[in-house]
């Protein structure tokens, strides 16, 4: 039996306390004890970008990343950005114009762009596509999902 | 796809971290930003027994202005720190671009510029710049204090170096670029960010003349990357332009010479040995052209 590893972390604004082994990934520490299956596990080795997450508001990979190492850190997923009746500009955005389509990479590419607008809130189509360069969508309908992303820049600088 | 399990430490300094390093050896590995080595865990293709995780030791992420124009930078320093970070764009412009075709900013925002050296992944785009740049790296051990190796001696093949099992790189330090110099880093790859087919860094110095425009080459410098087991310069390439006038034709020449003398490319599932060499040939002309166009609007 491994040694287990108490651990506090911040998602979405609550603090979570568990007891975890070393080996558990931030992604099923989310999916798995946490019950937050909105972030989407792909392919496990940081390719997919399906599990994108802001750790203290940056994006990475959380199949890339081990809980305890999230411990006394802020997590925030794609739950904390709106509710169904209450999206997000970018969420209300993505369903618009179709961005969605089957919606595996959707998480991902919005926990992607939620930074990247913050940042450049003004984007050209270069810039945006070159921002989700690292999510991959195997609808391959990358043309709404850019289209999504103008509209919610739009919208999110009016 | 679930790493196996292993025993963690998560010292606060490097003397912690060394006292781990020295007491688990070949069975502990360094955790940096992880965006290399968890996968591998994920794949299972790593197992180490025991994880030391630098990621709590604050000493280590820092960038600094060296002397005389130079930089040196923590460890574990997070690569898109170093993209962003004004004063990196200022002094080695050349690792800001680099730094924009390592993986994707996702990865980039946790991964780290010791981390990827000390991995010495062929195809990796700072293993090649760090000896492009003959950055000096700072080694230190609990038993054996600290050395400094130059990056050119730092890698010994595939994923391998000259670092200890009890050692940590614990810095990285590049000297200024000279006046009258320019580079440029290109990469050929099949999806935007993902690994280069070949890469490769240029850094060029143009002797002082009147005319910058007819200033000879004083030294040209070309490193490859995923072409072999590690960072391949080509000396010979170098050879041809040494003293000469970087003409269109001296350039072409040098990257021709490059191709048929400097690397023996690998074949593999991504592309054929031939294939690679036409692009260590374009890719080598294309380079020098753009650096020592910037070589001359720097003089």
């Amino acid at each position: 039996m491994t040694e287990l590893i108490k651990i506090t972390v911040d998602v979405n604004g609550t603090q979570y306390e568990r007891t975890v082994e070393p080996r558990l990934l931030l992604s099923d520490f989310l999916r798995h004890e946490l019950g937050l299956t909105g972030t989407h596990v792909g392919c496990e080795h940081g390719v997919c970008g399906a599990c994108t997450v802001l750790l203290d508001d940056e994006p990475v990979r959380s199949c890339l990343l081990f809980a305890v190492q999230a411990s006394n850190h802020r997590v925030t997923t794609v739950e904390a950005l709106g509710t169904p009746d209450n999206l997000h500009p970018i969420q209300e955005a993505f369903r618009e114009r179709h961005g969605a389509q089957c919606g595996y990479c959707t998480p991902g590419i919005l926990m992607s762009v939620v930074p990247f607008l913050q940042e450049n809130p003004d984007p050209t189509e270069e810039e945006i596509r070159e921002a989700i360069s690292g999510n991959l969508c195997r609808c391959t309908g990358y043309q709404h999902i850019v289209d999504a992303i103008k509209l919610a820049a739009e919208r999110m600088r009016a | 796809m679930k790493p196996a399990p292993f025993k963690y430490y998560a010292p606060s300094t490097v003397d912690e971290a060394l006292a781990r390093l020295a007491e688990h050896g070949w069975d502990a590995k360094v955790l940096a930003g992880g965006q290399s080595l968890i996968p591998m865990m994920n794949f299972r293709l790593a197992q180490p027994a025991v994880m030391v995780d630098l990621n709590g030791v604050s000493e280590l992420f820092y960038i600094r202005p060296g002397r005389n124009g130079g930089l040196s930078i923590g460890a574990m320093t997070r690569q898109r720190k170093v993209e962003l970070a004004p004063m990196v764009a200022e002094r080695a412009p050349i690792l800001r671009e680099a730094l924009t075709k390592v993986a994707h900013p996702q990865i980039r925002s946790r991964g780290t510029l010791g981390g990827s050296i000390a991995h010495a992944d062929p195809s990796a785009e700072l293993v090649a710049l760090s000896v492009a740049l003959d950055a000096r790296l700072r080694l230190r051990s609990k038993q054996r204090g600290e050395r400094w190796v130059d990056a050119r001696d730092f890698f010994l093949g595939l994923f391998t170096t000259v670092l200890e099992p009890d050692e940590l790189l614990t810095e990285i330090v590049l000297p200024p670029m000279p006046s009258q110099s320019g580079w440029s880093f290109m990469e050929v790859a099949r999806r935007h960010h993902d690994f280069a087919l070949v890469g490769v860094a240029a850094t060029v110095i143009l002797e002082k003349s009147r005319d910058p425009a007819k200033a000879k080459c004083e030294q040209a410098r070309l490193v490859y990357f995923s072409v072999s087991d590690g960072p391949v310069e080509a000396f010979e390439a170098a050879a041809v332009l040494r003293d000469q006038e970087p003409t269109a034709e001296a350039i072409r020449e040098a990257a021709e010479t490059a191709g048929n003398k400097d690397v023996e490319p690998n074949s593999d599932i991504n592309a054929s040995s031939e294939y690679r060499r036409h692009l260590v040939k374009v890719l080598g002309r294309r380079a020098l052209t753009e650096a020592f166009e910037r070589a001359r609007a720097s003089a």
